[in-house]
């Protein structure tokens, strides 16, 4: 029951102010992206124009509107990483999965996704699969993350 | 007894003598010979492993069932990533590195039960080839002046007892109980803090105007939004000293009449969010947080905001507008301070999560302590988060004044693999590249904004000669227009023409004017963006023209990229005369390119490679026969 | 207002009310600012950058558009750096722009284009900037106008006047940097959005972006007051030919200060309809009652149809307005009291639909009397 989950995270928030980003926040965790009715409920919610509401869901980079996969590899590709060959890293992981940054794969498994430093600059190049980071690494290492990864099912390609 | 956390009878701590008290039962229930192993807990080293250390520290200790008093902890970093997880042992302060969790039985054996080193773990200086066993001894710690990372590293970030037993809260004490508000203000202004967020506006000047700004609500806004990639400070302190934080949000509370703090956290930070939501919890539970703070009048509250990915977010009038819920478009000037009207319209006081760390040490030791370390206008000290190829990655903490070359050849331990210094970057996307001759520069405000660069957030990344520089710039004007907020014309459509012509040098194709078009660009939407981000985010280019310029002209008219980075300007061949024919190379070519066959001597078919150098890679050293070299081959 | 301000703009002394802005200040004065993303009666929100002076004394450059005159301020215009920007700011705008003027609607009225005109460019520099192609769809599903996110300067004025004089929010900006766009909710077409089609930002976009679908520039106006409702908007229909081509809000009308809405603005086709009724019209069912009535079917044959309708068998016949409200007056003869009810129209101005009111309960006696309250 998706309304109901809604209004629990609403109920949350009721009376107070500004909590566009926050809702939008919470919202994304509970679906996992956020859903066109969901940013019109919020919007009725918060007394705001629907149109303000996709504005800043649509400005900051962590919120999707569509269905994202359901693991995220994120590639660091900040200065650190950068200069450690983060562009090949990032590159396997295109190839591996058949998908370019920002995409999902065909069976939603995977999203890739670029992110400028997660701050772990020390042990660079760093990727992260949804929380966990690796460390120091390697075009190699990329390619058996994902493949023990893939043995759990994923296909590859654009849905 | 294995305990990680004291436990001591949770009281509300209501006055100056209840937190001595606090503090002395602490030490009294670890006991006063009690040997501290502290590993290294956070993701740096966790990432190599320091999870599973811990858990065989504490099996081994338990298989033991030694009487001695040994206290296992999980500490922030320790700041020498480079060679994680790193494991302290005190208070001899004996320094083993990269521990795995195979090493443990040795160390509990050796060292902690009988004294003795283990030596394989030591720090083995590469230069002198001495091995050191302490702390102090190791070069990367030697000339290092920690202040705001007093306690990283040395105490467990989650629990408060060991905050408390270090002397945390003895600050906000002291003021709420002894002191005016104008006399914390007299105290910051006298050490000449100055924000380490990047700008290094005066703080105790900042606090002042707030204090004295009408507003029925005042806020306190801790900038953790730590956007600049490659800067990694601010995370270690909120994850490895949250407390230090939170006492000095609430002594900027106090002192400029607010009751409501916020941190700004960036959400790539979970662990930074965890464990300020557990100090927040904990300094609640104790009466530290909350009402009538420790018998005093005064009230504070904290609250954790996440960013939700915009860089820009980390400047001033944005970060309130995304506290507010709205998109962070920074407002034009001409407008108010955030001092004066800033959250809600309110005055509020928005300080970097470093420069909140500063203050309980400045109220304990005293405002002339601060200001006699450093340089005349910069006082105290800086952590930088030491990057790229240098030996020695990590966070460093040195005075204001201390020059680059100490910090990347002393600290940092010269250049990996021994090729030569080109550059280094401070500031993040809004520094600048500082070439060899500047080495002797000392790093404070003024001497980094006269050579091009900025002090910044604390990003410091070293370049050796395999960095291109027009490549580099291409990458931070890459990661600027991706950031930019497109409010104003300038920055959105500037930093894009930029990234598109420097895009456009790297890959051969640029032209004679292109370097003057760059820099009137670059003045341009310096001299005519709205905020901090467009006004700032040309310096790369600026920079890497004043002091790199010739490897443009190579780039524009001679197609070359003499660091071999720039793949549309390099080309791979075989040394005839060196290639064994052994088609190791020709196997692992993705594209075929590569023409032989057992006995006949390999070429690259320059119109099919596509430069992935996996020939080179696989090239066995003793042939090395596969070269990299700049410019463009035209097969035959 | 008093000028008690003084201040100084490229060395000449002149003087402004408290509150003005540098920009209002020199237009008093007759010296000219370009301007692209300000528009008077909305906030400045000075993101186009075009605008910007120097202030003695200050460090960085001030968007006019937005500053406040101070006492004693010394505020510079032009000189070579200001220009040296807004030149490049003006290239950068060009290269982002579809500036194919030859075939542009707006050629001609474009602020983008007056711009150009007084500012100039370099042409190296934007030769060399890259036309990044954009090509991003039109959106055409208002019936009475169009969006061209590639003609789109990023000004904001449609979003602050549907946010600031509107009300209806029906736009934003969407997406952020390069990416930014115009954007309804879902960024779906604005047929779908909540849009009224008031037009209020089609008439404030300084280019062709947001463009009326059928464009004729008219080559005189009337001033005349909208016949829609009773609100009695002022506006100035544009005359080509024999054929209004466009209406626009009067802004010295007190009663709706330039604004207008969809039917004001875009609802002055029925004008020229065939269909258009222009005389009135009775049905008359039965030869004797015509004849009765002095109606005379035979006259002005094939002539378009008029008005007071009765609901009987009978088939439609035009008559003059005297013939017509002589048989009104002779049928309203036969009702009295709560037997009768009337309907008026907002068409009709306030004074009419007193008199109206007042009629059917003094004349007619019956309260009965109710208004369709919209068109
Ligand atoms: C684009 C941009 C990004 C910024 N990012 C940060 C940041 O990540 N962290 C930070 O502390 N300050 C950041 N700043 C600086 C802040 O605007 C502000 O000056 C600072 O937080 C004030 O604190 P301080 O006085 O303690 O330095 C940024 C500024 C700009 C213009
Ligand atoms: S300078 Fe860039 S980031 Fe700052 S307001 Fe302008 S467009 Fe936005
Ligand atoms: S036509 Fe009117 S309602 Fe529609 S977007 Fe424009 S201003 Fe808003
Ligand atoms: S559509 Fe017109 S008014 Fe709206 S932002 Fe674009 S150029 Fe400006
Ligand atoms: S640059 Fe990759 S973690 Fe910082
Ligand atoms: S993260 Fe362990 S030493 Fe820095
Ligand atoms: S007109 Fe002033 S900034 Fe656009």
């Amino acid at each position: 029951m998706p309304e109901t989950r809604l209004k629990k995270i609403l109920s949350v928030f009721e009376g107070k102010r500004g909590g566009l980003v926050s809702i939008l926040q919470r919202v994304q965790e509970e679906f996992g992206y956020l859903p066109e009715d969901a940013l019109a409920e919020i919007a009725d919610f918060l007394r705001l124009p629907a149109s303000e509401v996709f504005s800043v869901a649509t400005f900051y980079a962590h919120f999707y509107l569509t269905r994202r996969g359901d693991h995220l590899v994120r590639v660091c590709q900040g200065t650190a990483c950068y200069v450690r060959g983060a562009r090949d890293i990032l590159e396997t992981a295109q190839h591996r999965l058949g998908i370019k940054t920002g995409q999902t794969t065909k069976d939603y498994k995977y999203s890739l996704e670029r992110v400028a430093c997660v701050g772990s600059c020390a042990m660079a190049p760093v990727a992260m699969i949804d929380d966990d980071v690796h460390a120091k690494m390697t075009p190699l290492k990329m390619n058996e993350l994902l493949a023990k990864n893939k043995e759990k099912g994923s296909e590859g390609g654009l849905p | 007894m294995t305990a990680t956390d004291a436990k001591v009878a949770l009281r509300r701590i209501k006055s100056f003598e209840d937190l001595e008290r606090f503090k002395e039962t602490i030490i009294a229930q670890e006991g006063p010979d009690a040997t501290y192993v502290t590993i290294c807990g956070v993701p740096g080293c966790g990432v190599s492993g320091s999870h599973k250390i811990y858990e065989a520290f504490v099996a081994e200790m338990k298989a033991q069932e030694e009487e001695k008093n040994i206290i296992v902890k999980r500490t922030g970093c320790q700041g020498f990533c480079e060679k994680g997880p790193i494991v302290t042992i005190r208070p001899q302060d004996i320094f083993y590195h990269s521990v795995t969790a195979g090493d443990v039985p040795e160390i509990v054996e050796k060292t902690l039960l009988n004294n003795e080193i283990v030596d394989r773990l030591l720090y083995e200086d590469p230069q002198t080839g001495k091995r050191h066993a302490h702390v102090k001894e190791v070069p990367f710690y030697e000339k290092q002046v920690k202040v705001v990372l007093r306690n990283c590293g040395k105490i467990d970030p989650a629990n408060i007892g060991d905050y408390i037993k270090v002397d945390g809260y003895r600050a906000a004490a002291t003021v709420l109980t002894q002191w005016r508000p104008e006399e914390v203000i007299d105290c910051i202004k006298e050490s000449g803090l100055r924000g380490r967020g990047g700008a290094g506006f005066p703080t105790g000047l900042k606090w002042e105007s707030s204090r004295n700004a009408p507003g029925e609500e005042k806020y306190i806004i801790c900038n953790g939004d730590e956007g600049d990639p490659g800067a990694f400070m601010d995370r270690s302190v909120m994850e490895g000293d949250p407390h230090s934080v939170l006492e000095g949000m609430i002594i900027a509370g106090y002192a400029v009449g607010a009751r409501k703090g916020i941190i700004y956290v960036r959400a790539e930070y979970p662990l930074a969010v965890r464990h300020l939501s557990t100090a927040i919890a904990q300094a609640t539970d104790l009466g530290l947080l909350g009402r009538n703070i420790m018998g005093s009048d005064f009230d504070f509250e904290i609250e954790i905001v996440k960013g939700a990915g915009a860089f820009v977010c980390g400047e001033s009038t944005a970060l309130v507008m995304s506290i507010e819920g709205k998109r962070g478009f920074p407002k034009p000037l001409p407008r108010p301070n955030t001092s004066i009207v800033g959250l809600w319209g309110m005055p509020t006081v928005l300080n970097n999560v470093e420069t909140f760390a500063c203050v309980p040490a400045i109220i304990l030791q005293g405002a002339a302590w601060f200001s006699g370390i450093g340089t005349e206008k910069s006082k105290g000290t800086k952590v930088f988060a030491l990057s790229g190829n240098v030996k020695n990655t990590g966070l460093v903490e040195v005075p204001m004044g201390t020059t680059l070359r100490e910090i990347i050849f002393d600290i940092g331990g010269g250049i990996r693999g021994d090729r030569k210094f080109k550059a280094v970057q401070t500031g993040g996307p809004s520094g600048g590249c500082i070439p060899e001759s500047l080495l002797d520069l000392p790093v404070d405000y003024e001497s980094l904004a006269k050579v091009g660069s900025i002090m910044g957030s604390g990003g410091m990344l070293v370049m050796d000669e395999s960095t291109c520089m027009v490549n580099m710039a291409r990458y931070f004007l890459d990661f600027a227009q991706n950031e930019s907020c497109g409010q104003c014309t300038l920055c959105k459509l500037g930093t894009k023409q930029m990234f598109e012509i420097l895009q456009d040098i790297t890959r051969g194709e640029g032209r004679p004017d292109d370097i003057e078009i760059l820099l009137e660009l670059a003045e341009a939407v310096k001299a005519g963006s709205i905020c901090g981000l467009g006004q700032t985010v040309p310096n790369p280019v600026i920079s890497t023209i004043r002091y790199f310029r010739e490897e443009y002209e190579e780039h524009i008219h001679e197609k070359r990229c003499r660091a071999l980075v720039c793949r549309s300007l390099i080309s791979y061949r075989i040394n005839e005369y060196k290639c064994k024919a052994c088609m190791l190379c020709l196997k692992a070519c993705p594209v075929d390119a590569i023409i032989g066959a057992k006995w006949q001597v390999h070429e690259i078919d320059q119109s099919k490679c596509i430069k992935c150098g996996a020939c080179m890679e696989v090239c066995p050293p003793k042939f090395s026969a596969v070269e990299c070299v700049s410019g463009l081959t035209t097969g035959d | 207002m008093i000028n008690n301000i003084s201040l100084t703009i490229n060395g000449l002394d002149v003087k402004a009310p408290e509150g003005a802005t540098i920009l209002e200040a020199a237009q008093t004065a007759g010296i000219y600012i370009p301007t692209l993303c300000y528009c008077p009666g909305l906030t400045s929100e000075a993101t186009c950058r075009i605008c910007l002076v120097k202030i003695e004394k200050k460090k960085k450059l001030h968007p006019a558009c937005r500053t406040p005159v101070e006492e004693g301020m010394a505020v510079t215009t032009d000189d070579a750096e200001i220009e040296r920007v807004r030149r490049v700011t003006l290239e950068l705008i060009l290269s982002d722009h579809d500036f194919n003027c030859l075939l542009c609607p707006k050629s001609g009225t474009c602020r983008l284009q007056e711009l150009v005109n007084r500012i100039g460019f370099d042409e190296r520099r934007l030769n060399r900037l890259n036309r990044v192609a954009k090509d991003l769809p039109v959106d055409t599903s208002n019936p009475f106008f169009d969006f061209n996110p590639n003609k789109c300067i990023h000004c904001g004025i449609c979003v602050r006047t549907c946010r600031e004089i509107v009300g209806v929010n029906a736009i934003d900006m969407g997406y952020r940097g390069y990416e930014l766009k115009v954007s309804t909710f879902g960024d779906k077409p604005l047929k779908e959005s909540v849009c009224v089609s008031c037009g209020e930002c089609v008439e404030r976009c300084p280019v062709a972006a947001l463009i009326p679908k059928k464009m004729e520039y008219p080559t005189r106006e009337v001033k005349t007051t909208c016949a829609y409702c009773g609100v009695g908007c002022g506006l100035y229909m544009g005359v080509r030919g024999k054929n209004i081509v466009k209406a626009r809000g009067d802004c010295e009308n007190p009663v709706n200060q330039g604004e207008l809405c969809v039917r004001g603005r875009f609802g002055y086709k029925f004008i020229h309809s065939p269909d258009r009724l222009s005389s009135p019209l009775v049905r008359a069912y039965d030869p004797l009652e015509r004849i009765a009535h002095g109606i005379d079917e035979t006259s002005r044959p094939g002539k378009p149809l008029a008005a007071p309708l009765v609901k009987r068998e009978g088939k439609f016949v035009e008559v003059n307005w005297d013939q017509a409200i002589k048989y009104v007056a002779s049928t309203l003869l036969h009702y009295k009291g709560d037997q009768f009810a009337a309907i008026s129209s907002a068409k009709c101005t306030n004074e009419e639909n007193y008199l109206f009111q007042k009629f059917v309960r003094t004349v007619m006696g019956t309260n009965n009397i109710d208004h369709c309250a919209r068109l």
